[in-house]
């Protein structure tokens, strides 16, 4: 696994700890279909939120949320409803939210959950 | 979250409007919006705060900031807003104290580097915010000399946003730049013309005095050679200084016209000469995007001076009816409009014919009668009936040149004679001329025998009601010029023939 992969696995499983510690069920994670890989998928009450993790090492190429590119955006909308359709998902408000994480691998510098993103 | 304010000036023409700007700092991914009507420089800055406020010691907030530029229906434009913008965000972020940006009115483009880059339009920009009576204004530091121009409003100078910051009391570094500077302005050559080099028309020389010093419209008519333009570059020098108002207002002008930085007010009236192939938005001002002042616009106070005066198109011409009327020209755009003043004296001069020998001792004309006629035939009723004083300017003589004997007068003496009369003038009728009817039945009405002459031209057809008036008009300077205090029936002659020279 190349290094970056590596980085980006372990800011999932802090982002997935982050939101159980904040009160979500984690129902997926790394779920794949044909138009690409949902992050996670966390319940909290009646609201299924859809959580793309974004993780750097550093500020120096910006931000990570910065990456999150309109491109990106369309397609986890796509993502959200394949993975709704597939899972019989019905109930409640549909969410996307972004988790910007600054850490090295061991430590986390910053954590930033942006609660839905979606315009 | 939380918002930051602060505001900025929109100009249109020549007065501003307080711009006020809000940054929102949601939450949200990172993405900067601005909304309010900016063009397309305007929505490039963008790009320009974002590079400058990284460059600055400062970090754009990662999340969603939304930027309001309202009054939301006034088109903005320009790269003025770029640093009130960066310290709107940087206001909401509490990177900066916002009650002092807030308080504050800013202008200036922000180059990538942070460095605060010079706009046009800071002294109009700065009387604006004046007027609408903010007390501080935060201009480019290459700016500084024309924004200092103002009194009445604490101008703080800034070189670069880093500069910005600390002047509201942000504890940041900030390493010394060299302040952009606009480019400079030449330096005006020194007049070392004098009226005394026109030799040889006495007459025409006091037909100039008689124009400056009461602001009348000249036609000079004369052929090629005969020293038209050197009569109408003479007529500036002989105009009196600007006073307060009007340097402010020509200096204004003159900053929104050009980027060239205004060290110090304009104080002598503009001498404008445009070519015969402008066009009417060159002329009358105009534009796409930006409304610029024209010709008439940038001569304000001063002379315009149209050369060859039947070459400009006809439509030109004619474009320069309304303000020479009403002194000032109002361009309209579909979403707004704009105001420049266009308090002209205009100077046409022309050719007889268009081979320029018609009536002109030994050399024949070559031109037919018909070419001859249509050529002046350009000129319109309207524009000429417009004009007061229509001088016929002929070829001096080798012995008028080597005549050193008969006294000429010197631009310092013609000067002084205009101040005089016009010192008269103002002290009789204020800074506005009174209406024609004062003059023809008014307080200043002329006894009978004095307008008797003028009367009988009247009932002859020779002169129509409106040149009735501004014979009397031209009389009143005569008279001032003499230094008499009211028009004799020698005033009243010498108006006629400076009215109807030219057909005479």
């Amino acid at each position: 696994m190349a290094l970056k992969d590596e980085l980006g696995r372990w800011g999932e499983t802090i982002a997935g700890d982050f939101l159980i510690a904040n009160g979500y069920d984690v129902l997926d994670r790394g779920w794949r279909c044909r138009h690409g890989e949902i992050d996670i998928v966390a319940r909290n009450g009646q609201t299924v939120a859809f959580v793309e993790v974004k993780t750097r090492r550093n500020r120096r190429f910006g931000h990570p949320l910065e990456a999150i590119t309109p491109a990106k955006f369309a397609r986890l909308r796509v993502l959200a409803g394949e993975w709704c359709r597939v899972h019989r998902v019905h109930a409640g408000t549909v969410r996307i939210d972004a988790i910007g994480i600054i850490g090295d691998g061991i430590t986390v510098g910053n954590l930033e959950h942006r609660v839905g993103v979606m315009e | 979250m939380t918002v930051g304010r602060t505001q900025s000036i929109a100009l249109s023409g020549l007065s501003g409007h307080l711009v006020d700007i809000e940054a929102d700092i949601a939450s949200g991914l990172p993405a900067l919006v601005l909304i309010g009507l900016p063009d397309a420089s305007l929505g490039e800055s963008k790009d320009r705060v974002r590079s400058a406020v990284a460059n600055s010691g400062c970090a754009m907030p990662p999340t969603r900031v939304t930027v309001n530029l309202s009054p939301a229906s006034l088109p903005k434009q320009g790269s003025g807003f770029d640093l009130a913008i960066a310290l709107a965000i940087l206001a909401g972020t509490r990177d900066v104290p916002a009650e002092s940006v807030a308080s504050c009115v800013h202008i200036g483009e922000l180059a990538l580097d942070g460095r605060i880059r010079p706009v046009a339009g800071v002294l109009p920009a700065v009387v604006a915010a004046r007027e609408a009576g903010a007390r501080r204004i935060m201009v480019p530091a290459g700016n500084r000399t024309e924004a200092e121009l103002v009194p009445d409003i604490e101008v703080i100078p800034v070189a670069s946003l880093a500069h910005a910051l600390r002047e509201h009391g942000t504890d940041i570094a900030v390493s010394d730049v060299d302040a952009i500077e606009p480019p400079r302005d030449s330096e005006p050559l020194s007049p070392t013309r004098d009226l005394s080099d026109i030799v040889g028309q006495p007459d025409v020389v006091e037909a100039l005095v008689t124009a400056a010093a009461g602001g009348h419209h000249m036609f000079l008519l004369g052929p090629p050679g005969a020293g038209k333009t050197m009569l109408a570059e003479r007529l500036v020098d002989i105009l009196p200084d600007l006073d307060a108002r009007d340097a402010l207002e020509v200096t204004s002008i003159a900053s929104l016209a050009r980027l060239a930085q205004m060290r110090q007010l304009v104080t002598r009236p503009p001498f404008i000469a445009p070519h015969h192939t402008a066009t009417a938005v060159a002329i009358v001002g105009g534009g796409s995007g930006v409304i610029r002042p024209g010709a008439v616009s940038r001569a304000s106070r001063g002379v315009l001076f149209l050369d060859e005066a039947p070459e400009f198109a006809t439509t030109v011409l004619d474009a320069l009816r309304q303000p020479l009327e009403s002194g000032d020209i109002v361009i309209h755009r579909a979403n707004y409009s704009a105001r420049f003043p266009a308090r002209v004296q205009l100077v046409l001069a022309a050719n007889p014919c268009p081979c320029g020998n018609a009536g002109v001792a030994d050399s024949t004309c070559v031109c037919t009668p018909d070419r001859r006629r249509r050529y002046l035939a350009r000129l319109s009723g309207p524009i000429l009936d417009r004009i007061d004083i229509h001088v016929p300017v002929s070829r001096v003589s080798r012995a008028h040149l080597f005549d050193n004997t008969s006294p000429r007068m010197t631009t310092a003496h013609a000067r002084e004679r205009v101040v005089a009369a016009r010192a008269m003038a103002n002290d009789r009728w204020g800074r506005d001329l009174p209406e024609a009817t004062e003059l023809r039945s008014g307080k200043f009405r002329l006894a009978p025998v004095v307008v008797r002459a003028l009367d009988a031209a009247l009932d002859r057809g020779a002169v129509t009601m409106r040149g009735y008036d501004r014979v009397l008009r031209i009389a009143w300077t005569l008279a001032d010029c003499d230094g008499s205090p009211m028009p004799t029936a020698d005033h009243i002659g010498r108006a006629v023939y400076l009215r109807q020279g030219v057909h005479a």
